[in-house]
């Protein structure tokens, strides 16, 4: 309880430090002041239309991912899964890039995040077939090389397709992602599909600490295998799903906090996840503050930044297991 | 039928280089900006071919004349078989075909962007003595700036405009784009964040600045999630920001007497503003 508390601390604290960050200079309380008035000045637009949703966002996509990502490692026992090292990630923003460019997104708003859906459905399902259900790590990261791989090059080639000539610019971030200049549409066409991810995941957790004495074991416990398996691929698609439909693809952050916070709940999987999902929240909110401060006037994706924090811990966990893998 | 043409070819190509001397006759622009320039005073039958942009509605200005013409892609291999006898490219053509074209001995003479309504004649005359039609071009030299003056309005106090593109482009005092909306009577918020040129300006950025007028860029066809930007709800909550809709791109982005209708645009929307201040 004490962790809950202070993860949910540091996620208050940098939802109201991502608030107060932004171009606009304002004193806190003049900026928090603007939050909640009515008056239609430039602050309030500002605070209400650009900094609120985007916080919110940020701490929503956050929560997905880290969610996924505990819930990924749990079911595989593996913890090199990850949604965008496995391409769950680039496979949603493939669905949710041809949702976009076919027109299907205009003509009916909750295509995109439904598209996003589906592409990554159909990776979670290439994965958990091909890695098997242990989850070998050899296996699980070939796989995941060549998912992300294919879904990039059909992201690129739909994208330089396209007649807009801003198009093919958009690759970076549908690879990279950010979360400049979202509004509250965003929010409300993510949220549905969030929601749903998480319940699903949350619901998993007794499950994945049944699987961590073996599969037989859970099984005798009374844990129906397979529904467990079907509620983690709807549950990481819809969550991963609709964050890549409205920020594009984050990668490493399903990688990154459940490995920090796995030492602090004593490593059971049903703690990790509720845990993974405010440390997600906290860490995608820091790093939007941060491509903020470092570049504010050119759009740094959010993903640049999590690589640099997230790939040398990714080398060093296949370092870690490296005698698996051999 | 294929040894025709290929006689024919080799006959404009005699052709070419017996004319090199004095007025080209084979003129291929392969830039939209230069289309235009040499659409409107190149003799009859003196331009042979148009960059594929001028039979684009949404680009090209002049795009009935221009389809009257073959387009070309730009590149050095069907330009060089056209036989030209003068290419005309803009300094932003792939410095590799230029290269490549003057190596195969084809004049080759490159336009800068303009970045000033003063370029409008600048770009008449220049054009005029390449194609050897000075005396058209005096003539629409004259008639540019008989109407410019027509066209300028002076009125006090000068609203402030800003100039939104995809992907939160705006365009500065020292831009083309810039020259247009002084002339019409607007000052550049952009001026106000140190942006001379042009560049991004942040959506919060733009928000507080709380311009009297937004006028954005143009829609491009197809979907890209660049132009999210300029549906953001933050644009439509500013009460007190006159929202101007898009411009028509093709008679903002070239040096061109075209220019003058952005111009009458943008003076109607400054004077449609003038009873309610």
């Amino acid at each position: 309880m004490k962790l809950a508390a202070i993860l949910s601390a540091l996620l208050a604290a940098l939802f109201l430090g991502s608030l107060l960050t932004g171009w606009a200079a304002a004193t806190p309380a003049a900026a928090l002041r603007a939050l909640i008035a009515d008056d239609g000045t430039p602050l309030s637009v500002v605070m209400q239309d650009i900094r609120l949703p985007r916080a919110i966002l940020a701490a929503m996509v956050g929560a997905s991912l880290g969610l996924a990502g505990a819930a990924l490692q749990g079911y595989l026992r593996n913890p090199l899964a990850e949604p965008g090292l496995i391409g769950v990630s680039g496979s949603a923003a493939l669905g949710a890039v041809i949702a976009i460019q076919t027109g299907l997104s205009l003509a009916f708003p909750l295509a995109l995040p439904l598209a996003a859906l589906a592409g990554a459905v159909a990776a979670v399902l290439l994965i958990l077939m091909l890695a098997g259900p242990r989850g070998g790590s050899i296996t699980l990261i070939l796989a995941g090389i060549a998912i992300s791989a294919l879904a990039g090059a059909l992201t690129s080639l739909v994208l330089n397709l396209s007649p807009n000539p801003f198009a093919a610019a958009d690759i970076v971030f549908w690879m990279m992602g950010s979360l400049a200049d979202r509004s509250f549409l965003h929010v409300w066409l993510a949220l549905p599909f969030m929601a749903f991810g998480w319940v699903l995941l949350a619901a998993t957790g007794r499950g994945l600490d049944a699987l961590t004495l073996g599969e037989d074991a859970a099984r005798a416990m009374g844990i129906d295998l397979s529904r467990l398996r079907l509620m983690l691929v709807l549950g990481t698609a819809s969550a991963v799903g609709a964050a890549t439909a409205v920020a594009g693809a984050i990668g490493f952050v399903g990688l990154v906090v459940p490995h920090l916070l796995r030492p602090f709940v004593g490593a059971r999987p049903s703690r990790l996840l509720w845990a993974s999902a405010l440390g997600g929240a906290a860490m995608v909110l820091a790093a939007d503050i941060a491509v903020r401060q470092v570049l504010p006037e050119r759009d740094l994706k959010l993903g640049v930044l999590m690589a640099l924090v997230g790939a040398p811990l990714f080398l060093h966990l296949i370092y870690k297991t490296r005698r698996e893998m051999a | 039928m294929r040894t025709s043409r290929f006689i024919s070819l080799l006959a404009a190509l005699a052709l070419a280089g017996a004319a090199a001397a004095g007025t080209p006759q084979r003129v291929v622009s392969v830039n939209l900006c230069t289309d235009q320039l040499a659409l409107m005073l190149a003799a009859p039958g003196q331009l042979i071919s148009v960059s594929r942009l001028a039979h684009d509605a949404d680009s090209s200005a002049l795009v009935d004349q221009a389809r009257a013409l073959p387009t070309n892609g730009s590149r050095a291999e069907e330009v060089y078989l056209l036989a030209p006898d003068l290419v005309l490219a803009g300094t932003f053509t792939d410095p590799a075909t230029v290269a490549m074209l003057r190596d195969l001995g084809i004049r080759v003479e490159l336009f800068e962007p303009a970045r000033s309504l003063a370029d409008v004649p600048a770009n008449l005359d220049r054009m005029g003595r390449l194609l050897g039609r000075g005396a058209q071009a005096a003539e629409m030299i004259a008639a540019f700036e008989r109407d410019l003056a027509a066209l300028t309005v002076d009125l006090e106090p000068r609203p402030r405009a800003a100039l939104y593109y995809v992907n939160s482009y705006t365009a500065g005092d020292r831009s083309l784009a810039g020259d247009i909306l002084r002339v019409a009577g607007f000052d550049n918020v952009a001026a106000e964040t140190g942006l001379d040129w042009g560049g991004v300006l942040p959506l919060e950025q733009l928000v507080m600045l709380a311009p009297d007028v937004i006028i954005e860029g143009r829609d491009y066809p197809g979907q890209a999630r660049a132009e999210d930007n300029l549906t953001h709800p933050a644009l439509a909550a500013l009460t007190h920001t006159r929202k101007a809709g898009s411009l028509t791109d093709r008679d903002w982005i070239c040096g061109t007497p075209q220019v003058l209708h952005a111009i009458g645009a943008m003076r109607d929307l400054r004077l449609s503003l003038e009873p309610a201040r």
